[in-house]
């Protein structure tokens, strides 16, 4: 630091840290909001029009779509990248997506499972 | 580091006093920072959980309402379109907020803030004529986990509005100073957060339940 000025490196300091953070520019934000709209609407028109006679089909998309969709909000809106806070929002933020995977993951095989297995045994119990 | 040895020992004070609040604000703000998006991956595992619960509860209709029956797609789409629109206009005040113009700043917010109460009363309606149909938390499994999950984000857009409110109300009395901007900060992380969580619930709530 300066010890001739003291006030003066005050001001680059605070402005480059807060560069760091990435606000965004008004174009980030509206790539990233015609983005979204885009992806939004695929998902609700294939839904609300059927357009593809393929339930499954229809269900990748609309999971395709809501995937992309969150990047784009991560990186568009909350500037998630690899530099702010020495990597440290990264580190956590995979650790999370992990953590949120296996936790929904995990339940719905678990318990898809569960019920596939345990579910003949119901009305084999009650009609004999 | 040295310098601040050598002016303390001058005794120039200002010096040291400019040296520790630059350290200070620097250090602050990104930790606050830091320690808020480690709140909201904390709070992204809540919704992990409500999203797991209704994964696993969302075919047990226990011979009540299926989403097919309940789902007004035209009114989620609605609420969608309302919540991306205040996650740009959030967008815009941040930039006013950069730029350092006040009213800027607090027309945004504002306008956030409309859009924020309008996706909630969208949500309340939907709620009121889902309950009026019969269609109660205490009716199924399904529907449980439906009102707990999308009610408890709808809990976390009410906050964000007393929040939007409150920071309306600070920045007017204190301009964007340094604790106003870092407010301002968190407030767009929490609400943009929001958004995401959006996404998760209209495509998996709502358009995955009226597909299958």
């Amino acid at each position: 630091m300066s010890t001739t000025h003291p006030t003066e490196p005050h001001v680059p300091e605070l402005h480059g840290h807060g560069d760091t953070h990435g606000h965004g520019t008004r174009r980030g934000y509206l790539t990233g909001f015609l983005l979204s709209v885009i992806l939004t609407a695929i998902p609700f028109w294939l839904v609300m029009t059927e357009t593809l006679s393929s339930t499954p089909a229809t269900a990748v998309a609309i999971f395709g779509c809501a995937f992309v969709q969150i990047v784009v909000h991560v990186v568009y809106f909350l500037h998630l990248d690899t530099r702010s806070e020495g990597g440290w929002t990264l580190i956590a933020f995979i650790f999370t997506v992990v953590i949120v995977g296996i936790t929904i993951g995990g339940s719905i095989w678990v318990m898809y499972h569960l019920n596939t297995n345990m579910m003949p045994m119901m009305p084999l119990a009650g009609s004999r | 580091m040295t310098a601040q040895a050598t002016n303390a020992a001058e005794g120039a004070r200002t010096y040291h006093l400019a040296e520790g609040e630059d350290h200070d604000h620097a250090g602050g703000n990104g930790a606050t920072l830091l320690g808020f998006w480690i709140y909201l991956m904390s709070d992204a595992l809540i919704f992990a959980a409500l999203f797991a619960t209704f994964g696993v509860l969302n075919s047990s209709y226990a011979g009540g309402p299926v989403p097919r029956e309940l789902f007004e797609l035209p009114l989620v789409a609605l609420n969608t379109a309302l919540l991306l629109t205040s996650s740009i206009t959030f967008g815009f005040g941040m930039l006013e907020m950069e730029a350092g113009r006040v009213s800027g700043t607090r027309s945004w917010l504002l306008v956030t803030a409309l859009f924020g109460a309008a996706f909630l009363g969208v949500e309340i309606y939907e709620f009121s004529s889902l309950i009026a149909e019969g269609a109660t938390p205490q009716r199924s499994a399904f529907l449980s986990a439906f009102f707990t999950l999308v009610g408890t984000h709808g809990m976390h857009v009410f906050f964000g509005l007393i929040w939007i409110g409150t920071l309306l109300v600070q920045i007017g009395q204190r301009g964007l100073g340094l604790e106003n901007k870092r407010r301002l900060m968190c407030l767009s992380m929490f609400w943009h957060f929001l958004d995401i969580i959006w996404i998760g619930v209209f495509t998996f709530v709502y358009l995955f339940g009226v597909l299958r």
